[in-house]
C-alpha cells in the first residue's frame, strides 16, 4: 500500500467506535498501512475513501493482458533487487498492404518459431495489424482473417478511427489491443474499446504529451493502457522507457503508470539493427516490442535474452533429473553425472555436444545448485549420489561400468566408490568443462 | 499529475583507464551515470570494443567464424592488420592461446617477441590476453611486460592465484592489469584491493567480473556489473571503482546456438553466421548496458552492430 498510516486515518471517520476490532481509528489505520488489516473490517469507511485506498494500494505499473500475454506490474530498475515479471511481449507486424502469401508466411512463422528451453517453450506473443491501405474494409478483411490464423493477442492499429473500430468489432471479446489513442481523439477511442473489450494505446510525440491524457481514457472507463511516447530511435526509445518506469516508481505517477509499447520495425529496415533494437528494448524496460518478422535466426537470440534478463536471480533455473542423450550415446559411451542448475547442464552439454563424443549426461537434482555449492551444502555428495546413480537406471543402458564425476569433487570420489560398490568404477573428470572435449577423446 | 523528467545524481564516478601510449592512447571509463543514461550525467569516454586475434585457431572454429579472417587467421599480425584496416578496429587483444600446457605450449619469450613485433605493426591500444593456465600465464604476462616495457599494454587475465606475478610486472615495467574474478560482486573488489596493496594505482585496473555468453549464465555477469556499478557511483566505494572489461568473443562462438547446423537442430535456422552474430552482438550489448567499458569481440560484423548502438546512444 503506497499511503502511510497517517495519510490512512484521514481518510477514516475518526469515531474510534472499535468494530474494526482496533481499539481506535488510528491504530486501524496503522494495521492497514502495515499490511495487518483489511479495509471491509471498517463499516463506516466512504465509497470516496475505499476508491482513494484502493487506488494507492494498486501496483505502480499496471498489469494489462493482451490476449493471453500480460505485460506490466514491475517493481524495480535493476534485476538483482527483486526480479523482473511480466517477460517483454514480443509482436509481429502485417499490414494490409502485403499480400496474401507474405501476411501468410509471417503469422506462420509467429506460430510456429519455438525454441525449447530449460523445459520451457520459447516464442513470440502477438501479431500487430496495421491498417497501412488506410482502407476500413480492407482492415477488418485481415483483422477477420488473422482471427482465424493464430491464436496470439491482438494489436490493432490504425490511424482511421472507423477503421479502428470495425477491426475492434471484428475482434469484439478477444482483448485486442487497440493502437492508438491521441490526444485529440482518444475519447472516441476509449469508448470503442470500452464498446468492444480491449485495451488501448496511448500514443504522443513524448512522454509529457502522453501523460495529459490517460487520465481521460480512464475516465471513459478504460484502464487498460499501454503508452507509445512516439520514440523514433534507439536513443529516444531508450530515454522514454527509462522516464516512464522513473515516473512510474519513483513519482508515483500514476498517469504513467503503464507498460509501453515500442514500434521497433518503424524505427529501421535492417534486420539486424532491429534485433540490436529489440535487445536494449527488452533489457532496459519495454512493455511491447513490434518486429518486422519472427525468423528463426534472430528469434534464438532474442528470446534467450529475454528469458536470460527475466529470470528470477533468486530462483535458479533448473534442468529434470534424468538421463540426457547427447551425441546419441550407446552402450559404450561414457557417463558424466553432474547437477541440475540449468546453467551447469547447458555448459557442460554444450561442450560434449562441441567433442561430438556420444556420451550419457546423468542430471542430478541438488535444487539447482552448482557442483561445488551442492557439495558443500551436502547435496552433491556420495551417500546422496549412490542411490540416484542406482535409481537412474543408466546401468541398463550401458555395457561397462565408468563413471565420471566432476573434477571439483574429486575429494568424494573414494566415498562414492565405496557407495557404489564394485559395480561400479570411479573416474574424475575435469574441473572445467572447457576441458571435457580433450578430455573425453582421450577416454 | 504533471510529468516532469527525473534524474538520478550519484555521489561517486568510475575511475579511467588509458591504454597505450602517445596519439594511440584510448581511455575508457569515468562514468557518473548508470551505463548510457546520458540525460543524468557525464559520461566523458564511449566504451571500445577490443578486436581479438589468435595465434593458433580452433580447427573446429566454424565457418562463421572463420571466412571473414580466412586469408590471415595463421598470421595474427595480419588478421590485426586486417581488423584495423578493414573493419575498423579501434583496439585489438592478442590471445595467445599457443602458450597453454594443453597446446602447442610456446613458452614465454615466443609470447614477449610477438607482442614486440604486434606493437611495431599496429597504430591502435594493444590488450595481450593469457591461455587462462594460472601458472603459464603469470609467467608468460610476466615475460611480455618486461620485454615490452612502457607501453602501457593491457594485460590479463590477473586471478587470485596469480596477480602477484602479473600485477608486479604491470607495476615494474608501466602497463595496466585486468583484475578477474569469479563473477561475485565482493571477490570483484577483493581482487582490487589485493591488487593496490601491490603499489599498482586504481587508474591501472580493469576488471573481468567473470563473463557468461547469452545463454549460458549472460545474466549473472549482468547482475553482478550492476551491482559494481551501483557500489562505485551510489555508494562511492573507492575499491569499486576501476571500470569494467568483458572477454567475451570465446565465450559466445562456442555455444550450441552458434555451433549446431540445421540439420542438428532444425529448429535454430539454416543460416549460422546470422545466428552467430546476433549472439555476439546481443552479448555485447548486454554487458554494455549492465556496465562495461571495454568489450573483447571477435566477429567484425557483431563489432559493427554494437558500435552503432554505443554511437546511437551516446549522440
Ligand atoms: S470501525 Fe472504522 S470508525 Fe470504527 S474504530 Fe474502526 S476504523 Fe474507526
Amino acid at each position: 500500500m503506497g499511503l502511510t498510516g497517517i495519510q490512512i486515518f484521514k481518510l477514516l471517520p475518526k469515531t474510534n467506535c472499535k468494530e474494526c476490532g482496533s481499539p481506535t481509528c488510528l491504530a486501524f489505520a496503522m494495521a492497514l498501512a502495515g499490511g495487518k488489516a483489511e479495509l471491509d473490517k471498517c463499516p463506516y469507511v466512504s465509497d470516496e475513501a475505499k476508491a482513494t485506498l484502493s487506488e494507492a494500494s494498486a501496483p505502480p505499473i499496471r498489469g494489462v493482458k493482451i490476449g493471453e500475454k500480460k505485460i506490466g506490474e514491475e517493481l524495480v530498475f535493476y534485476r538483482h533487487e527483486k526480479t523482473f515479471i511480466n517477460p517483454t511481449a514480443i509482436a509481429c507486424l502485417v499490414t494490409d498492404e502485403m499480400d496474401d502469401a507474405e501476411v501468410d508466411a509471417k503469422i506462420n512463422n509467429l506460430n510456429t518459431v519455438t525454441f525449447e528451453r530449460v523445459g520451457l517453450e520459447l516464442s513470440a506473443d502477438l501479431l500487430a495489424i496495421r491498417n497501412a491501405s488506410g482502407d476500413a474494409g480492407k482492415f477488418e478483411a485481415l483483422v477477420k482473417k488473422a482471427l482465424g490464423a493464430t491464436e496470439k493477442g491482438l494489436i490493432l492499429m490504425s490511424d482511421n478511427v472507423d477503421a479502428l473500430e470495425a477491426g475492434a468489432k471484428a475482434a469484439n471479446g478477444k482483448g485486442a489491443l487497440l493502437y492508438a489513442a491521441t490526444a485529440d481523439n482518444c475519447d472516441k477511442v476509449a469508448a470503442i474499446a470500452k464498446e468492444n473489450g480491449a485495451s488501448v494505446v496511448a500514443k504522443g510525440g513524448s512522454v509529457e504529451e502522453v501523460s495529459n491524457f490517460t487520465s481521460k481514457i480512464v475516465a471513459a472507463g478504460v484502464k487498460d493502457i499501454v503508452l507509445d511516447c512516439g520514440a523514433t530511435d534507439l536513443k529516444s526509445m531508450f530515454y522514454n522507457d527509462n522516464q516512464v518506469r522513473r515516473a512510474a516508481l519513483k513519482a508515483k505517477n500514476r498517469d504513467l503508470g503503464f507498460p509501453t509499447i515500442d514500434l521497433i520495425c518503424d524505427m529501421t529496415d535492417d534486420p539486424y539493427k532491429e534485433a540490436m533494437l529489440a535487445n536494449v528494448a527488452i533489457a532496459k524496460y519495454a512493455g511491447i516490442i513490434v518486429m518486422s518478422d519472427i525468423d528463426k535466426e534472430r528469434m534464438l537470440p532474442l528470446f534467450v535474452q529475454r528469458l536470460n534478463i527475466y529470470t528470477d536471480p533468486q530462483r535458479p533455473m533448473v534442468m529434470d533429473e534424468g538421463i540426457y542423450e547427447i551425441n546419441k550415446p550407446g552402450p559404450d559411451s561414457p557417463v558424466i553425472i553432474t547437477t541440475n542448475f540449468a546453467l551447469t547442464y547447458f555448459i557442460v552439454a554444450a561442450e560434449i555436444e562441441a567433442s561430438r563424443v556420444p556420451t550419457w549426461l546423468l542430471i542430478m537434482d541438488v535444487e539447482g545448485m552448482s557442483v561445488l555449492t551442492a557439495w558443500s551444502a551436502g547435496k552433491f555428495v556420495a551417500d546422496a549420489m549412490a542411490p540416484f546413480v542406482v535409481k537412474s537406471g543408466i546401468k541398463d543402458k550401458i555395457s561397462h561400468n565408468k563413471i565420471i564425476i566432476p573434477g571439483y569433487v574429486a575429494q568424494i570420489s573414494g566415498e562414492f566408490q565405496e557407495e557404489l560398490g564394485s559395480e561400479w568404477e570411479v573416474v574424475i573428470g575435469t574441473r572445467e568443462a572447457s576441458d571435457l572435449p580433450a578430455f573425453l577423446k582421450a577416454l | 499529475m504533471a510529468f516532469s523528467a527525473l534524474t538520478e545524481k550519484y555521489s561517486g564516478k568510475m575511475g579511467t583507464l588509458t591504454i597505450g601510449s602517445g596519439d594511440q592512447a584510448v581511455t575508457v571509463g569515468g562514468q557518473a551515470t548508470m551505463p548510457f543514461a546520458t540525460f543524468d550525467g557525464e559520461l566523458p569516454n564511449k566504451p571500445l570494443i577490443a578486436m581479438e586475434v589468435y595465434d593458433v585457431v580452433d580447427p573446429e572454429w566454424p565457418a562463421a567464424v572463420v571466412d571473414p579472417f580466412k586469408d590471415v587467421i595463421n598470421d595474427p599480425i595480419a588478421w590485426a592488420k586486417k581488423n584495423i584496416s578493414e573493419y575498423g578496429a579501434k583496439a585489438i587483444c592478442l590471445q595467445l592461446a599457443s602458450t597453454d600446457p594443453n597446446g602447442e605450449n610456446k613458452d614465454a619469450a615466443y609470447a614477449a617477441d610477438l607482442v614486440g613485433k604486434m606493437l611495431a605493426a599496429i597504430d591502435v591500444p594493444l590488450l595481450v590476453w593469457g591461455s587462462g593456465n594460472v601458472e603459464k600465464d603469470a609467467e608468460v604476462l610476466a615475460k611480455v611486460c618486461e620485454v615490452n616495457e612502457g607501453k602501457n599494454l593491457l594485460v590479463g587475465p590477473a586471478v587470485e592465484e596469480n596477480y602477484k606475478k602479473i600485477a608486479a610486472a604491470c607495476l615494474g615495467y608501466g602497463h595496466a592489469v585486468v583484475s578477474q574474478s569469479p563473477i561475485d560482486v565482493n571477490m570483484a573488489k577483493q581482487m582490487n584491493i589485493l591488487i593496490s596493496n601491490l603499489g599498482l594505482p586504481m587508474e591501472k585496473i580493469i576488471m573481468e567480473p567473470s563473463t557468461g555468453a547469452l545463454g549460458y549464465g549472460v545474466e549473472y555477469s549482468y547482475s553482478v556489473m550492476e551491482r559494481i556499478s551501483l557500489a562505485a557511483l551510489a555508494q562511492n566505494d573507492d575499491k569499486m571503482q576501476a571500470p569494467i572489461i568483458n572477454d567475451l568473443g570465446k565465450e559466445c562462438w562456442k555455444a550450441r546456438e552458434v555451433k549446431l547446423t540445421e540439420e542438428e537442430e532444425p529448429s535454430f535456422g539454416p543460416d549460422m553466421e546470422k545466428r552467430g552474430v546476433l549472439w555476439e552482438a546481443t552479448t555485447g550489448i548486454d554487458m554494455l548496458l549492465s556496465g562495461s567499458n571495454l568489450l573483447i569481440m571477435r566477429n567484425p560484423k557483431a563489432v559493427k552492430l554494437v558500435e552503432e548502438c554505443i554511437d546511437e546512444l551516446m549522440a
